[in-house]
């Protein structure tokens, strides 16, 4: 559905010393009735990246190919149309505050010139798969955050778009009314079938409903792929993380400040297990303990759900001798668990 | 002086101060709507970018501006002449008063289309929206509280400056005032004026202040 080829963005002319690489050689792949997220720090590029699709930004160097049109190749009229196909949401809703719910919702319609009772017949449905048919008369001060953002989304699908970017669109929710929009979106891509391209820097949004995911940093991405993939196997350190904030897989302050990271004699190994797939529904943590005596400590861990699959993350203590250690090292083959060493500690 | 006379003076004078602010607030408001949106909206990267014309329409309308109105009205009087065939008389004040009120306002009406959220323009801009759509349907349509107010402000400076236009015989009630007050020792004229004067402007701000509070759907409570 979107094709980035390597993508660059430059602000600021080419002689200027304050010159800035938003953008730096991105190739991206978009699925078509997808979910794709990315993900990234502030300042990473995501924003940039968004805008390219419809237009609001202009590549440096590199196309950004939108259904098959190369946006950078289209005049202003050519960039219009495109850009009443591609709905998009906001941070902050960016709704008029002087007009309506439904006023709102028709904004779009009449700028593509759509006749009254056309604009009639269509906005009562959107705010009803919205979930607000009752508030068509309220004021955008009238309602909640969460309504706000409904709002956003029926009047970024009014003129039936085949592709919705959402621009940090939770960032300013809190977390129930996040899963609520979330929910929603989710619904909105299996019902009408649209591809659905989000920018974020929550972890949560990401695990919760995009089946893809690009990870972006300094204007590169880093790591992409099916979300599941890429947070189970993430190699990349911003995805670390990212991820570890999120996966609830840091570790306490007071192991982190006196681990080791060489064995020292008496000392204890700090494993982190990780279980997905068909490790997750084994009970190999007490297997783990019986192949090893009792001497085994839990430090952390924590089980997720990550688009729709179950991932767990255990941080483990046991003595660092050999011959334990390579106990373990067979367990952990033999049962296909991935793990990866930590440290040491005393 | 008689009450009779007096009550006839000032609704006389009232009379020509209202013809005077009313036509060169309508005609200035009109005139300087369009200059307002051109200043808020023509600096660079933003909707019809022309940073050179935005400069000099800006300087111009700084030296308007600070240009004393007392002088403003002697300065123009060749301008006036051509336009009204005459420079005294109420019509012709009517020609300075419209002159200041036209970057007055201007400036008023660019404050308030740059104080629509920058996130407006970015969404309508995503829906397709053409710079003229973006104008009518968003700025214009958010920036109505404020320059419903700026309307107001410049109705309120133009009840002062017509009080200056006596001096080229725009009569109206800052003339009554300075001949009948000032020249003939007349105080309960004066009071009489400043009186007449201070009503009026409360009802313009009252009225002003109402109907932006109409406009503005920012702060309605649920």
């Amino acid at each position: 559905m979107v094709d980035f080829q390597s993508v660059s963005k430059r602000f600021g002319s080419s002689r200027d010393e304050n010159q800035f690489t938003a953008l730096d050689g991105v190739d991206l792949s978009v699925a078509r009735g997808a979910i794709t997220g990315i993900i990234g720090r502030s300042g990473a590029g995501k924003s940039t990246l968004i805008r390219l699709v419809n237009g609001l930004e202009k590549a440096t160097s590199g196309r950004v190919v939108v259904d098959g049109v190369e946006v950078g190749s289209l005049s202003e009229t050519g960039l219009r149309d495109l850009r009443r196909q591609v709905g998009m949401i906001f941070q902050h809703f960016n709704l008029l505050s002087s007009r309506t719910a439904f006023d709102n919702v028709a904004l779009p319609l009449e700028i593509a010139g759509v006749d009254r009772n056309e604009i009639r017949a269509k906005v009562g449905p959107l705010l009803d798969l919205v979930g607000l048919g009752d508030k068509a008369d309220r004021y955008p001060s009238e309602l909640s955050g969460g309504q706000k953002q409904r709002i956003g989304i029926a009047r970024a699908l009014a003129t039936s778009p085949k592709l919705l970017l959402s621009d940090e669109a939770t960032s300013a929710l809190d977390p129930e009314t996040t899963q609520s929009i979330l929910a929603l979106l989710k619904q909105i891509n299996a019902e009408l079938g649209l591809t659905v391209l989000l920018i974020t820097h929550e972890m949560e949004v990401v695990k919760t409903i995009a089946s893809h995911v690009a990870v972006i940093d300094r204007g590169k991405i880093v790591e992409q792929g099916r979300t599941f993939d890429v947070f189970t196997g993430a190699r990349h350190e911003t995805t670390r993380s990212l991820l570890s904030a999120s996966l609830g897989t840091q570790l306490p302050e007071w192991i982190r400040g006196s681990m080791k990271p060489q064995p020292g004699a008496g000392d204890r190994i700090l494993v982190r297990l990780i279980f997905f797939g068909d490790t997750a529904f084994q009970p190999l943590t007490g297997r783990l303990v019986a192949e090893l005596g009792a001497d085994v400590n839990i430090l952390a861990g924590s089980i997720e759900e990550i688009a729709g699959e179950p991932y767990g993350s255990l941080v483990v203590a046991y003595p660092a001798e050999p011959a334990v250690v390579e106990r373990a090292n067979r367990f952990y083959a033999e049962s296909g668990l991935s793990t990866e060493v930590l440290g040491y500690v005393a | 002086m008689s009450l009779d006379m007096l009550i006839g003076l000032l609704t006389k004078s009232l009379g020509q101060t209202l013809q005077m602010v009313v036509i060169a607030g309508l005609i200035g408001s009109l005139i300087g709507l369009p200059i307002g949106i051109f200043l808020a909206t023509s600096g660079k990267g933003e909707l019809f970018p022309a940073p050179i014309a935005n400069r000099i329409l800006g300087a111009i309308v700084n030296a308007t501006r600070s240009t004393p109105f007392i002088i403003l009205v002697v300065a123009i009087i060749p301008f006036t002449r051509f336009v009204t065939g005459t420079s005294i008389g109420t019509y012709a004040a009517i020609v300075p008063l419209t002159i200041a009120t036209i970057p007055f306002f201007a400036r008023l009406v660019e404050a308030a289309i740059r104080e629509v959220d920058k996130g407006l323009i970015e969404a309508a801009r995503a829906m397709g929206a053409t710079p003229m759509q973006i104008v009518f349907k968003v700025l214009l349509a958010e920036a109505r509280p404020s320059i419903t107010l700026a309307i107001t402000m410049t109705l309120v400076s133009l009840i002062g400056y017509s009080a200056m236009v006596g001096a080229v015989g725009g009569g109206g009630l800052g003339d009554l005032g300075i001949r009948y007050g000032y020249q003939r020792f007349m105080p309960e004229v004066m009071l009489a004026v400043v009186v007449v004067l201070i009503v009026l402007v409360q009802i313009v701000q009252s009225a002003g202040d109402a109907l932006a509070r109409r406009f503005d759907k920012r702060n309605r409570k649920t």
